[in-house]
């Protein structure tokens, strides 16, 4: 078995004096999907924001390809390859469609590669091709979250973290997202790591997942047996 | 009929100063949610760099790439030494520290170059132009004046539409934390505008200095007129910013001709609270402000 | 009002009359030991500290900024050398009627103030500093106010009681430091009261004190129209003491002056209203001794003070957010028990917001679905 691409351990998050994760254990294989389950206010989202370097962990290690991450800055993990979907998308209302879209991988300074992955992603997404010009503000809510997506996309990252992309959107809209995602491991060899309120959903395309509870692991198994473990299912996921 | 002509022209000229001043405002607030207080000490200690340049014999011409040169330096020191531990701190501190650099600014003119204001050549001459046998109150440097404000808004423009950095600029300016996911150097990018704008300023030193001469308080007013045209165009909008310019250039310049010139300051204030009172988000902004 | 709280407020009003007493001796021994030149400035530092005072409970208690009360000063300078020379009123009068007179346009400027927030009030009011001065070379006005020489205003003439001999700057340091107790007095009385704790409540968080049925910007005005008063009696103040009311006693240097003054001092600390208002003094005073001993020009001297405040507003800001006395204190509170922090009256609609926040964090059996629609409720 390879190194996996993600590897954390014991990772400790605080706000002030409340600690939002506690000892964190997780490793992402390379070109997998990875669910993070849990109730909200579990921390979910504080562990892909410690992962992307936006919050800095009292304690533990975050390593990417066997390179330390833990303490560095936002700007270096981008350029390390990890790109981040933020919960609700992030999209810049500001600006338009096209120029989100450019954003996502201008840190890369090729301009015709970029070109022709923003291509690839009105291809994908073809909403967005016919609103390219208009501003993001004018998007409906699944179109924010494909921009958002497909944003990301655009800087080609190893490491996708996405936190509740299904969030407010309908179920075919879910489940066509849901399929984007699983088609970026399997087809791009991409690597995805899964922040779901949708435990279901997210379960029939993980590889893997945790489910977190207070900022703590409370399991970590292949999708198929979490899936099928009813006192975790009832305790934690509410399905 | 010919005054209000000739009054509106003045306007014109004057407004331009404002726009630029205004639009300094802008990008600063736009990029820092800070209003620079100090934009009025900061652009007068660029000019007098300017007039020291001539004053050792430089050409207009390069006391003027002297003043925009030591804007953008300066407007960069700025945003890295005392401004960027108020961002994101609750408004007053941000007011409090860029109205200390205000004085410390107005302080360090007056020890280095005195507290008596000096005069400052025009680029061309200040004689009116006449059109059919009728002096108009518009002369060859208040075209220039014109021209010099439109050209760099032209650049900015094109600057912050056309190129990655603009976008980085902007990106930058709206989402802070979004922009840095995406792998933009955020904080460089705001110490960028923050130069940017003390660049525009000091254009607007250097364009207005010749009448109101060159002195550590000479300047003052332009502050006051900056940000109220700001306000009028809603302080988040350059292009709000620069009609918000012209507008008040223009309503100033009937308040100094048909009224008096001493109530100009009175005016500006009047205009300002206005607004403010009416239409809070700026007479351009689409209802409902972004967000606070 | 309870017992217990009429009990302490009595206890509070029989401990500031003590030291109005107090401050009232020593300053009678201080003015009558001290020479001419002295006492001058002890009269400029007390009539600074009447406008210091009102400008600190307005914007530290209030939270609401102020680059304008140099005008107020300004208003209040002229109608007492209008109402000297045209009118002859006694002093008293004189001052109560520049301090009323003020207040009316603390009262125009505060309906508009409070509407106003952060930079967009500091801008107005900057507006206001600048703009108002001009009035004074307006056209129509030159003959009634002086244009930019001002009005020369004659000098209080001291009681023949105190003797022929009495010098006149013993009296206007009286007379201002008489100003200068009454209206500390006064305030420390208003913002220990029902006054002080809404309007701290009012700006800590507005929306809370609306909804606690406090009302903000009634609140406000009052704020700004004793904050004005107590400029305007500085500025009738100023007009006995430098006997001239003229534009250029009034620059936007001054305005900024009395904020460096409240921020060194303190945000809403009277006694450190006090500090900052002798610091403004003295600070010039030093500079140009010290100028002349060690032989600095003379534009180096003049700028000195100036440059001190604005890098002491900088540096201040950027170390201690709540002033110098305030980091002060701060050290000190470790040692030091603290008064109990302000209360509103109270406080349902905080609470309730913190219980949402909670629930939906919480509790581990929290179904997805009811999540998510929390999750949009509080976006
Ligand atoms: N900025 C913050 N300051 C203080 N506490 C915070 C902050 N952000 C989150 N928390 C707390 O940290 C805990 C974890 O929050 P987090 O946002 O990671 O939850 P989550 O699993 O993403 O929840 P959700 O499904 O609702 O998005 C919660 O108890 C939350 O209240
Ligand atoms: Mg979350």
């Amino acid at each position: 078995m390879t190194k996996a691409l993600l590897e954390v351990r014991g990772l400790d998050v605080d706000y002030g004096a409340v600690r939002a994760l506690r000892g964190v254990d997780l490793s992402v294989e390379r070109g997998s999907v990875t669910a993070v389950l849990g109730a909200n206010g579990a921390g979910k989202t504080t562990l892909l924001r410690a992962l992307s370097g936006l919050l800095r962990p009292a304690s533990g290690t975050i390593e990417l390809d066997g390179r330390d991450l833990t303490r560095a800055a936002v700007e270096r993990i981008v350029r390390l390859g990890v790109a981040h979907v933020p919960q609700s998308g992030g999209v810049i209302t500001e600006l338009t469609v096209a120029e989100n879209l450019r954003l996502g991988g201008l840190w890369r300074g090729d301009r015709a590669a970029l070109a022709r992955r923003i291509d690839e992603m009105y291809a994908l997404f073809p909403p967005l091709a016919e609103r390219r010009s208009l501003p993001a503000a004018t998007l409906s809510g699944g179109e924010r979250q494909m921009l958002a997506l497909a944003r990301a996309l655009t800087g080609s990252p190893r490491l996708l973290l996405v936190d509740e992309p299904s969030l407010g959107l309908a179920p075919r809209v879910v489940a066509r997202l849901m399929a984007v995602l699983r088609r970026l491991c399997d087809e791009d060899g991409r690597t995805v790591l899964l922040v779901e309120q949708n435990a279901r959903s997210a379960l029939s395309i993980a590889d893997r997942a945790i489910v977190l509870d207070l900022g703590a692991v409370v399991a970590a198994e292949p999708a198929a047996t979490i899936a099928a473990d009813d006192r975790l299912r009832h305790a934690y996921l509410g399905f | 009929m010919v005054r209000f002509i000739n009054l509106t022209l003045a306007g014109i000229t004057s407004g331009a100063v404002f726009a630029a001043v205004a639009l300094a405002l802008v990008l600063i607030w736009r990029a820092t949610r800070v209003v620079n207080f100090a934009q009025g000490a900061m652009l007068m200690i660029t000019t007098f760099i300017a007039w020291s340049v001539i004053d050792a014999g430089g050409s207009y011409w390069l006391a003027l790439g002297a003043a925009l040169a030591s804007g953008l330096v300066l407007g960069a020191v700025v945003e890295r030494v005392v401004v960027r531990p108020v961002e994101n701190k609750p408004h007053l501190n941000a007011v409090i520290v860029t109205l200390g650099l205000f004085v410390v600014l107005q302080a360090a003119a007056g020890m280095i170059w005195g507290d008596t204001p000096h005069s400052y050549p025009p680029a061309f001459t200040i004689r009116g132009l006449s059109v059919a046998g009728t002096w108009l109150l518009l002369s060859p440097f208040d075209l220039f004046v014109i021209g010099a404000v439109a050209a760099v808004m032209v650049a900015l423009t094109l600057l912050f539409v056309r190129t990655d950095l603009g976008l980085k600029l902007r990106a930058a300016a709206f989402a802070p934390e979004i922009a840095r996911l995406q792998g933009v150097r955020v904080g460089r990018m705001l110490t960028l505008g923050w130069a940017l704008a003390a660049l525009v300023g000091s254009l607007a030193g250097v364009l207005v200095a010749p009448s109101v001469f060159v002195g550590p308080t000479q300047f003052d007013a332009m502050l006051v007129f900056g940000f109220t045209a700001a306000v009028i165009g809603g302080l988040d909008s350059p292009a709000g910013a620069v009609v918000g310019g012209l507008l008040l250039g223009c309503a100033l310049s009937y308040v100094s001709g048909y009224v008096s010139s001493d109530l100009v300051t009175m005016g500006a204030l009047a205009a300002l609270i206005t607004v403010l009172m009416v239409r809070p988000n700026g007479l351009f902004a689409a209802s409902g402000g972004r967000r606070v | 009002m309870s017992i217990d709280s009429r009990a302490l407020f009595r206890l509070t009003l029989v401990r500031h009359t003590c030291g109005a007493v107090a401050a009232i001796a020593v300053l009678y021994v201080l003015t009558t030991t001290a020479g001419p030149y002295r006492d001058l400035q002890i009269a400029q530092a007390a009539y600074l500290t009447c406008a210091v005072a009102g400008l600190t409970v307005l914007t530290g208690l209030g939270g609401q900024i102020s680059l304008g009360h140099g005008a107020f000063m300004a208003v209040g300078a002229y109608t007492a050398a209008l109402l000297i020379i045209h009118q002859g009123w006694p002093l008293a009068a004189v001052l109560a009627a520049a301090t009323g007179a003020t207040a009316l346009t603390g009262a125009v400027v505060g309906a508009v103030a409070a509407r106003l927030e952060g930079p967009y009030l500091a801008g107005a009011t900057l507006a206001f500093a600048i703009g108002l001065p001009g009035l004074a070379n307006y056209e129509p006005l030159i003959d009634l106010l002086g244009g930019q020489n001002g009005l020369a205003v004659p000098p209080p003439v001291p009681p023949a009681g105190l003797g022929a001999a009495f010098p006149l700057e013993r009296w206007q340091a009286w007379i201002a430091c008489l100003g200068a107790v009454l209206t500390l007095f006064l305030l420390a009385n208003l913002t220990r009261g029902r006054f002080g704790r809404t309007l701290r409540a009012g700006r800590d968080d507005e929306i809370a004190a609306a909804l606690a049925g406090l009302r903000v910007a009634r609140l406000r005005i009052v704020a700004t129209v004793v904050s004005a008063a107590c400029a305007g009696l500085a500025g009738g103040l100023l007009a006995l003491v430098a006997t001239l009311a003229a534009p250029g006693a009034f620059p936007l240097a001054l305005s900024l002056q009395l904020i460096a003054a409240i921020i060194i001092g303190g945000l809403g600390s009277l006694a450190g209203a006090v500090w900052g208002a002798l610091i403004l003094v003295f600070v010039p005073t030093w500079a140009s001794d010290a100028a002349s001993t060690s032989g600095l020009s003379h534009n180096i001297a003049s700028n000195l003070p100036l440059a001190i405040y604005g890098l002491v507003l900088i540096a201040v800001t950027l170390a201690f957010p709540r002033g110098l006395q305030g980091g002060l204190r701060d050290l000190g509170g470790a040692l030091r028990r603290r008064l109990p922090p302000p209360r509103l009256p109270t406080n349902p609609p905080g609470g309730a917001d913190e219980a949402t926040t909670d629930d939906a964090g919480a509790r581990p059996d929290d179904r997805g679905g009811a999540g998510g629609r929390g999750e949009r409720v509080r976006r």
